[in-house]
């Protein structure tokens, strides 16, 4: 346990402190959503339309392009090699990585998310309502997406191979996040169906992804 | 004669020898005869001539997901059993499999623009054969992105599982998103749907195919291993210390 703990403070120190970048996360977050009404154009009913979507599709993007840190700068100096040489289960290690990363990069751009609402014409329910589905879906993001960065990591070569492996996996997360926040905006659907299937997708998730990622550092890494 | 028999690749090589030419006879005449059968079947009422379409589009839409299936059992195969022939079969049936799905796709939307008045839909099941056929392409991109083939196995094989996870989910959420593509028709409860003068030519071509799909993967596995042996005299080559 004290390990995991170690694992996850160390984690948010590097994520956090002088050249981590997990706020670099949050800045794209904010430039894609800053580009849509120039490629949509400065509607404003069009956009509060599309509002949900736009959050939705900005934090899957952003929280794809933190993800490629998740082992590779452990691969690069040779600490992953200890953590999977260590005697805690490597499977719990990956969950507790996934954990710390998700508190480094996925928070803060649910935090982030009432300022961007603010851009596209989203009134307060529609943000909360975005805040909330994106609370209940990213760690479904990141836990599919550790996935990938795990079999990336042990190619060497990360980056686009890792976003070709990643987003096709996301779409139920996507399509359950958007219908949910629609169905809390327009109240003519139920909040609360795609809502637990949202929540269902990220406990699933919590079960396939360490080990799927524990499998592929085992197997890969040499 | 199990499978632990065909685990060594000379044998496996000798096996597939003998058998190849009779599957590949197989396949040409069930194909000439479901061919035939299904030009000869008679005009749909409604949709015309283009009912036709369907003997072709089905069998390739039940091989899309049945190469995935394959390359699943294939992924234990590599993970559980080490067999030494599993990931040759698996990274021989992906691009199979995503010629089928990609078949599929294009029969699929050459019959939706004369019947729903459009080549494309973000309809349920066309969205989720799409991802399938995504998913394909990101595998073989795996397949090529390290030169180690064993390496590349185990990852393959991990991403694999994953995705036969995953493409549940994704069928039933686009599902609940969508829908257009009518529901299935063939395997229902309470009997087949359609006529016997349609019924036959599907079930002859579907046949076919699946045994295509087999000469065709039993072609690519030989290819493989005979161009994993020539890898490995090239690498013994530049090993040699030159004189």
């Amino acid at each position: 346990m004290t390990a995991l703990t170690a694992l996850i403070r160390r984690d948010l120190h590097v994520a956090l402190r002088v050249g981590g970048g997990a706020l670099i996360g949050v800045l794209f977050f904010l430039t894609v959503v800053v580009l849509m009404p120039f490629a949509v154009g400065p509607d404003l009913a069009l956009l509060k339309r599309l509002g949900p979507a736009i959050l939705w599709l900005g934090a899957l993007l952003a929280s794809l392009l933190t993800l490629d840190r998740l082992f590779t700068a452990d691969h690069d100096d040779g600490s992953l090699d200890l953590i999977v040489m260590s005697r805690t289960p490597l499977e719990l290690a990956c969950a507790a990585k996934a954990l710390a990363h998700w508190l480094a990069a996925g928070v803060p751009l649910i935090v982030a998310t009432p300022v961007l609402g603010l851009l596209l014409n989203l009134d307060g329910a529609a943000t909360l309502a975005v805040a909330l589905t994106l609370l209940a879906g990213t760690p479904a993001l990141t836990l599919t997406g550790m996935i990938g960065a795990a079999l990336a990591v042990t190619m060497h070569r990360g980056g686009l191979l890792l976003a070709v492996l990643v987003l096709p996996l996301s779409i139920p997360v996507l399509i359950f996040g958007v219908a949910a926040s629609n169905a809390a905006i327009s109240g003519a659907d139920a909040f609360g169906a795609p809502f637990s299937i949202l929540c269902a997708l990220s406990l699933a998730s919590l079960v396939i992804g360490p080990v799927a990622a524990a499998a592929s550092l085992r197997h890969g890494l040499d | 004669m199990t499978l632990i028999d065909l685990a060594n690749p000379t044998r496996f090589l000798s096996l597939t020898a003998k058998v190849l030419p009779w599957l590949a006879g197989a396949t040409a005449v069930l194909l000439i005869v479901g061919l035939y059968q299904s030009a000869m079947a008679p005009d749909d009422y409604q949709q015309g001539a283009t009912v036709k379409i369907m003997f072709i589009h089905v069998p390739n839409a039940w091989l899309a997901m049945f190469v995935w299936g394959i390359m699943s059992v294939a992924a234990l195969g590599t993970l559980v059993w080490r067999h030494p022939l599993a990931d040759v079969a698996a990274k021989a049936a992906a691009p199979i499999g995503a010629a089928f799905t990609f078949l599929a796709l294009v029969t699929g939307s050459l019959w939706g623009r004369p019947m729903w008045g459009t080549y494309w839909e973000w309809d349920a099941r066309l969205t989720s054969v799409l991802i399938l056929f995504l998913m394909y392409l990101g595998l073989m991109a795996l397949w090529r992105a390290v030169e180690d083939p064993s390496r590349a196995a185990r990852a393959a094989a991990i991403l694999t599982l994953v995705g036969a996870i995953n493409l549940p989910i994704i069928k039933f959420s686009v599902d609940w998103w969508n829908t257009l593509h009518q529901p299935a028709s063939v395997m229902r409860m309470g009997g087949s749907s359609l006529d016997r003068a349609f019924l036959v030519p599907l079930l002859v071509m579907a046949i076919a195919f699946s045994l295509l799909f087999i000469t065709l993967h039993l072609a690519a596995m030989r290819n493989e291993i005979l161009r994993r042996r020539i890898r490995t005299l090239q690498m013994m080559q530049a090993g040699r210390p030159t004189v």
